[in-house]
């Protein structure tokens, strides 16, 4: 078992989770409430990492944050290092890919709360932040719940991308999926299958997690 | 319906603060790894072999280096494209040398050892191990190949002498169809002792290990069928003193024995054959 690129993917996963549920709440919600032209060309922006295949992806960001390209150069110049092939790069693209599987069910998670109880909320003369905050957020925490549990679950599999702008390296950039990638080229099939098998044990309970919060928003609304 | 409603929503409130708190605090314990370690890019043929070298390294100078193995050519992209590597063993000095003349190292480097390739065939394959591929171009003939394994010519060297090797025999525009290429030797051997392959050229070093060679028969290839492997190693622009060390050490004779053991001719040497 690699417990440094177990500890990192977690790490990876986490930070992720963390950068994309104030994203995620601000841009679901905005996707749920207003109507606004190209309103399909942003979401059709947003779903395209469902569709586009990692190593297109690792290949556009290696090319726009590589060495040569002008992001690359002035991340360069600000923070003294590459930002391919470090753990800043990796969560750069992490956060970029997920943002479907986070943004998705929380706008769904607020698309269901009824028109309404929020006309309610605004009618008794509460502050809309405070509406927000005491309304709105608990109702569709379920949703939410269900993007943060999607995203750390994709981001610990995620393979092509990591692969392209990682270059597997011990600590930074070897994420658990890299690292039995690796043990099965060194034809160490026994902490291949280890690994695999508790990456299968996370991604079962991940998704049975979000089946069960799926489930409780179908009860409270259905 | 409001105040239940509310109420449920708030003790999902609370579990998920609980999990936005345990995410933070996984989070927390990012920034970034320890830097003094340098890693290392190496070719996949040295998979074993460095990794001895390097566990000798650790008991002998208390330092520690992070491996990490790919195809050359993949690796010399990386280090173009801002790679942190501090030193790169590649299978093929052309790699080392285009680098060099580009400005991404510290002088051209040093040759470490010169590689073969071999024909492996799995256990209860209808090829036999030949290493003058006699049986291989009969097998082409006759309906027996249905899967070949080598590594990608267009960036893995071993993948680059092992078409060699095939065009020499006349048998590449044969084969071709026929093949699985590897990112890199050590997939190429993946495949070539997996009962989906009948077979494949992989490097000798990885044939002579435990755990390939327990899945197969292999023979030699005649080297003058393919370019020398010239292995050449050489440290990066910003080395630090653990990888010059650790560059001193793999010319030291406790680590050439074992790429002699891994049948790595090395430079200045006769081969035994």
């Amino acid at each position: 078992m690699d417990w440094t690129a177990l500890w990192l993917s977690l790490r990876l996963a986490a930070l992720t989770v963390c950068i994309l549920l104030p994203l995620g709440i601000v841009l679901g919600r905005w996707l749920a409430y207003r109507d606004f032209t190209g309103k399909g060309v942003a979401e059709a922006v947003i779903a395209l990492p469902l569709v586009l295949p990692p190593t297109v992806f690792g290949y556009y960001l290696l090319v726009a944050f590589g060495a040569a390209s002008p992001i690359g150069q002035v991340w360069q110049a600000v923070f003294g290092h590459q930002l391919v092939f470090t753990f800043e790069g990796l969560l750069v693209a992490s956060v970029i890919f997920n943002l479907p599987f986070a943004i998705q069910p929380m706008q769904r998670g607020f698309e269901a709360i009824p028109r309404e109880v929020r006309e309610a909320a605004a009618c008794c003369g509460m502050p809309p932040w405070r509406a927000i905050l005491r309304v709105e957020l608990p109702l569709a925490w379920p949703g939410i719940v269900t993007a943060m549990i999607l995203s750390f679950a994709h981001t610990l599999g995620e393979f092509g991308i990591v692969l392209m702008v990682g270059g597997s390296i011990p600590g930074e950039t070897k994420t658990i999926a890299i690292s039995i990638y690796d043990r099965v080229q060194a034809f160490d099939d026994a902490a291949a299958a280890q690994m695999s098998a508790l990456l299968l044990a996370l991604s079962l309970t991940a998704i049975a997690l979000t089946f069960a919060v799926s489930r409780r928003i179908g009860r409270r609304f259905g | 319906m409001g105040i239940p409603m509310v109420a449920t929503g708030r003790r999902w409130l609370t579990v998920g603060l609980g999990v936005a708190i345990l995410l933070l605090a996984l989070a927390a314990g990012a920034g970034r790894a320890t830097a003094e370690v340098p890693v290392i890019a190496a070719a996949s043929d040295l998979q074993f072999a460095l990794e001895e070298i390097a566990a000798r390294f650790r008991t002998d100078t208390g330092q520690d280096v992070k491996l990490s193995f790919g195809s050359s050519g993949n690796f010399a992209r990386q280090i173009r494209q801002g790679a942190p590597f501090e030193m790169f063993l590649s299978a093929d000095e052309t790699y080392v040398l285009e680098l060099a003349r580009d400005g991404f190292t510290r002088g051209d480097g040093d040759l470490y050892a010169i590689g073969r390739i071999v024909l492996i065939v799995p256990h209860g394959s209808p090829l036999q191990a030949d290493g003058l591929l006699d049986d291989l171009a009969a097998a082409l003939e006759d309906g027996r190949l249905t899967r070949f394994a080598i590594a990608n010519p267009e960036h893995a060297p071993y993948g680059k002498r092992a078409e060699e090797a095939l065009r020499h025999k006349g048998i590449w525009e044969a084969i071709e169809s026929r093949l699985v290429l590897g990112e890199n030797v050590s997939q190429a051997a993946q495949f070539a002792t997996s009962a989906n392959a009948q077979g494949g050229l992989i490097a000798y070093s990885l044939a002579l290990s435990p755990k390939v060679s327990a899945l197969g028969t292999y023979a030699l290839v005649p080297e003058e069928w393919h370019s020398p492997l010239l292995q050449r190693m050489v440290l990066l622009k910003g080395a630090g003193p653990v990888a010059e060390r650790f560059y001193a050490y793999v010319q030291q004779p406790a680590a050439r024995t074992v790429f002699r053991r891994y049948g790595f001719v090395l430079p200045g040497e006769e081969p035994i054959n």
